[in-house]
C-alpha cells in the first residue's frame, strides 16, 4: 500500500506536547503568520497554554477532529500543522494549514502539505468534500490550494477588517470526484 | 437627532422577547417534532427533542450568551396574545470584523406565510446593524430551504459562495448557500423601517 504519510517534501508526525508547544510559542511571534492563518484578531498563548491544547487536540482521537503536525524530509525539521474538521453526517472535512517556519514559505512546502492531507482525506477518512476558506490578502495560499484542486467557490465581501481596510475571506470547495480525477494515476 | 425612540423589539404583528422558562419549551419541545422544521433549521441530525432536553438547552444558551458575548438570542411572539411562534438570533460575531451570522425559524406550519418572519427579520437586520454596529451579516442556507433564499433576496441580500455538494440528505448531496448584507445596502434599501408594513 500506498506510504500516505509521506509527501514529495514533507512527512505527517505527532510530536510530542512539549516539542510542539515549542516550536508554536515562537511561530505566534511572527503576527503575519497569525493574520495568515485567522480572521479573529490575532493573540499570544503561554508554552503551558499551548501544550495542554496540544494534550488535547493531538494526543487524542475524536472521529471528527484529525490535528498532525509536519516535518520535512531533507532536514527532519518541524515547519507546520494541519487539522481537518469532519462533518461525520455530510461527510465534508474543513482544513485548517500553517507552515509557522517562514523560512519555508513559498518554495512548495505548504502546497506538499495540501497534497497530503487531501491525499489523507479522501483516502483514509473517506470524505466526500474538502472545505477550506482563506483571506483575499493571501495570494500565496490561493495559488497554492488551486494547485491542489481546490475551486473558489465565492468570497464573502468585506468581511475582515485589517490594518483599517476590509478585505473579502475566499472560500474553496474540492469534490471527491474531483480529487480522484486529479490525482487518479498516482494512486 | 437619534431615533432611540423606535423600539427595537417591536413589530406591526409580533414583538422579540427573552426566553420563558416556565412556559416555552413545552411548544418549542413540539416544534421539534416536525422534522420539516428541524431540517430547514439545522444541518446537524434531525431528532424530535423532550420537553426536558429542550429546558436543558435553554440553561445552557443562556449560559453561552453571559459567557461569550458573541450571540443575542430573541424569541419571537405574537403581539395578540404573546404566544411563542419562533427565535431569531445573531451569533458567531466576530467584533474587531464588525461580522456576525443571523438565524430565524417560525416554529408552526400555520404560522408561516403570514409575514411574521419577514418582520422579525427586519427587526433583527434593524438590531444587527444599528444597535450592534455590525458592518455587515451572514446567513448560511440549504439550497432546499427556498423560503428563507426568497425572505434573503427580498431584504437585499447577495449570494456570496456556493458550496457545492456540502449536504448530504435524502439520498443525495445539496449545495450549502451563504449569503451576505452589507450595511451600506441596508440602510439604502430602507428594508430596516419598522414603519414599512409589508406580508
Amino acid at each position: 500500500m500506498k506510504d500516505i504519510f509521506r509527501g514529495d517534501l514533507v512527512r505527517i508526525t505527532n510530536e510530542e506536547p512539549d516539542a510542539y508547544a515549542k516550536a508554536n510559542v515562537r511561530w505566534q511571534l511572527d503576527s503575519e503568520y497569525g493574520r495568515l492563518l485567522d480572521s479573529e484578531s490575532v493573540r499570544m498563548f503561554s508554552e503551558k497554554a499551548i501544550k495542554e491544547w496540544s494534550e488535547k487536540n493531538f494526543q487524542n482521537s475524536k472521529p471528527e477532529r484529525h490535528q498532525f503536525t509536519v516535518r520535512t524530509l531533507a532536514e527532519d525539521k518541524l515547519i507546520g500543522f494541519f487539522g481537518l474538521y469532519v462533518e461525520l453526517v455530510h461527510s465534508e472535512a474543513w482544513v485548517g494549514i500553517g507552515i509557522g517556519e517562514r523560512d519555508f514559505w513559498s518554495k512548495g512546502y505548504g502546497t506538499d502539505v495540501m497534497n497530503v492531507c487531501l491525499r489523507y482525506a479522501f483516502l483514509e477518512l473517506g470524505v466526500q468534500r474538502v472545505s477550506l476558506g482563506l483571506h483575499e490578502y493571501n495570494p500565496r495560499a490561493l495559488r497554492s490550494y488551486e494547485k491542489a484542486g481546490f475551486v473558489l467557490e465565492g468570497r464573502t465581501r468585506k468581511d475582515v477588517l485589517r490594518e483599517g481596510k476590509r478585505t473579502d475571506t475566499f472560500w474553496m470547495g474540492i469534490l471527491r470526484e474531483e480529487w480522484l480525477q486529479k490525482n487518479g494515476e498516482t494512486l | 437627532m437619534f431615533d432611540i425612540q423606535t423600539q427595537l423589539f417591536e413589530g406591526e404583528h409580533i414583538r422579540f422577547g427573552p426566553i420563558d422558562h416556565e412556559k416555552d419549551a413545552e411548544i418549542e419541545s413540539k416544534w421539534t417534532h416536525d422534522s420539516d422544521f428541524m431540517r430547514m433549521m439545522e444541518i446537524a441530525p434531525a431528532r424530535p427533542l423532550s420537553v426536558a432536553l429542550v429546558k436543558k438547552q435553554y440553561e445552557k444558551l443562556e449560559k453561552e450568551l453571559d459567557e461569550n458575548k458573541n450571540q443575542f438570542y430573541f424569541t419571537i411572539r405574537a403581539r395578540e396574545d404573546d404566544r411563542l411562534i419562533g427565535k431569531a438570533s445573531v451569533q458567531w460575531i466576530e467584533w474587531a470584523n464588525g461580522n456576525g451570522f443571523l438565524r430565524l425559524g417560525i416554529g408552526e406550519a400555520e404560522n408561516r406565510g403570514k409575514g411574521y418572519g419577514t418582520q422579525a427579520f427586519r427587526m433583527l437586520l434593524r438590531f444587527a446593524f444599528a444597535e450592534l454596529n455590525l458592518f455587515r451579516v451572514s446567513a448560511i442556507v440549504p439550497e432546499y430551504n427556498v423560503a428563507a433564499i426568497a425572505l434573503l433576496k427580498k431584504f437585499g441580500f447577495v449570494q456570496e459562495v456556493c458550496r457545492r455538494k456540502s449536504l448530504e440528505r435524502d439520498g443525495r448531496r445539496w449545495d450549502l448557500y451563504v449569503f451576505g448584507l452589507l450595511r451600506d445596502e441596508w440602510q439604502y434599501s430602507h428594508a430596516g423601517d419598522l414603519q414599512q408594513a409589508e406580508a
